[in-house]
């Protein structure tokens, strides 16, 4: 059985797309802008209206409440957003060791959320979203704002949670060496839809 | 108690319209909204005091109705036209209309039937008044509310997916949004009530003494008027930020900003 599977997932604006991810895999989706592949996570974090079966571990989304299915399906959007006064208050659950896998000490989550930089916001984005302990992992270009050491640190804790709690990712990004570096395999999007999988050795 | 004549109108009305010719120069389409605005004032209580004078000396319990719900039909209307996103379809109309009918039709009776308990309870005189003042202010409260509710989501929709997608429910996601709604919903009448009497004298108690009614008279009347409001105004922004917030997601909690007019 597969960790997570998409069936004819299709909307408006998006073809027919199905695919699926095993344990521990890390799936490289890129393409053209415009492509839809911000469409395909938020249809897969049920965000949107779509269409077609999604299965968690076996179980359509429908049989699951919408908040359990996106604390299980983490969708990691390219921009994040801060709605309290600190850090920590966005946190369910802290992990000090995520953040020291990021590079920040425990003090950060007393920091003023709007102060953040654009490369620490992302960096605590993902500190937050993986606070929930999904099994799967919709990261939408994670490490668009981050020098070489921090997408160093990010690519070293996603692909050190995956094989933790045994989950999977769908990871965008347009960097050819950053797939080379993270991908156990690639998909491509565009307007004829997915691509792929093309497995590496 | 003095005769009011047309003369001493026409006298008033010359203010508006020495306002208006003012306000021409800075915003000519201002100007012409307050003459049309003044124009409806008078045409529209003019023709409710005729109907009101009808139906004082026919009092009968469908007409009271009658009236009663095109007042509601008007009010819903007016809460439609005053949302800037209002909701797509009967909605827009909808949410507004049955907020302001659970809320101040409820407290209208109540306070006919158990607080006046005139015989018979729905005496024109009292009830289209009553329901009157409890519908334009509830009117208010609701419009103010559900004008925020629609424009805050559409403002923030990025913060509520971003705690949507944290897997925060619809609820708690709009929590600080619905606070903030509620707030600006009720705050009108709270400051009334804390203000009445010492910054301002309330319009209908002051139209009663002006018409010569003994003033202790007047002023038991216009405590009753405020807690009325109160109850009928916060009810009511309660029911319609209820039934919009549920309107604003769908089952599976997703927000649904296409449900919104553009």
């Amino acid at each position: 059985m597969k960790l997570f599977e998409a069936r004819h997932l299709s909307r408006a604006t998006l073809g027919d797309l199905s695919f699926s991810l095993s344990e521990s895999e890390l799936v490289c989706l890129s393409g053209p802008s415009g492509a839809g592949k911000t469409l395909m996570l938020r249809s897969l974090a049920d965000l949107d209206v779509n269409e077609g079966e999604v299965y968690l571990q076996g179980v359509l989304r429908e049989l699951m409440p919408s908040t359990e299915w996106r604390r299980q399906v983490g969708y990691l959007a390219a921009e994040s957003r801060w709605w309290s006064e600190t850090v920590g208050e966005h946190f369910t659950r802290v992990e000090a060791d995520i953040l020291s896998q990021l590079g920040f000490e425990d003090e950060v989550l007393g920091w003023q959320a709007e102060r953040l930089s654009s490369g620490e916001r992302q960096r605590l984005a993902l500190a937050r979203l993986l606070s929930n302990q999904p099994r799967i992992l919709l990261l939408d270009e994670p490490t668009a704002n981050l020098d070489p050491v921090n997408t160093q640190r990010v690519e070293r804790l996603v692909t050190d949670y995956l094989r933790r709690q045994r989950a999977a990712c769908l990871w965008v990004t347009h960097a050819a060496d950053q797939i080379e570096r993270v991908a156990s395999r690639a998909l491509y999007l565009d307007t004829h839809g997915l691509a792929g999988p093309v497995n590496r050795p | 108690m003095i005769q009011l004549g047309v003369f001493d109108l026409s006298l008033a009305a010359l203010l508006v319209v020495a306002l208006a010719l003012t306000s021409a120069r800075i915003y000519p389409g201002l100007a012409w909204q307050l003459l049309v605005a003044a124009l409806r004032t008078a045409i529209q209580l003019t023709l409710i005091g005729l109907v009101l004078k009808a139906l004082f000396a026919n009092s009968h319990l469908l007409w009271v109705g009658l009236l009663s719900l095109l007042m509601l039909t008007v009010a819903g209307r007016e809460v439609m036209t005053r949302q800037h996103r209002r909701f797509a379809g009967s909605w827009g109309y909808g949410i507004g209309v049955v907020s302001m009918f659970v809320s101040s039709f409820t407290v209208a009776l109540f306070a006919l039937i158990v607080v006046v308990d005139n015989e018979p309870w729905y005496q024109p005189q009292y009830a289209i008044p009553l329901l009157g003042m409890l519908l334009g202010n509830t009117m208010n409260g609701i419009a103010l509310a559900l004008d925020r509710l629609t424009q805050s989501a559409w403002e923030q929709r990025d913060v509520i997916e971003a705690r949507l997608m944290l897997g925060h429910s619809a609820a708690e996601a709009v929590s600080g949004i619905r606070q903030q709604v509620f707030r600006s919903g009720l705050i009108p009448i709270i400051n009334a009530m804390a203000a009445a009497g010492i910054v301002s004298l309330p319009g209908m108690m002051t139209g009663q003494i002006l018409a010569g009614v003994e003033p202790v008279e007047a002023v038991k009347y216009q405590i009753l008027i405020m807690f009325l409001i109160a109850a009928g105004a916060g009810f009511g922004t309660l029911a319609a930020v209820h039934l919009a917030v549920r309107r604003l997601f769908d089952k599976r909690q997703r927000l649904r900003l296409d449900r919104l007019q553009r």
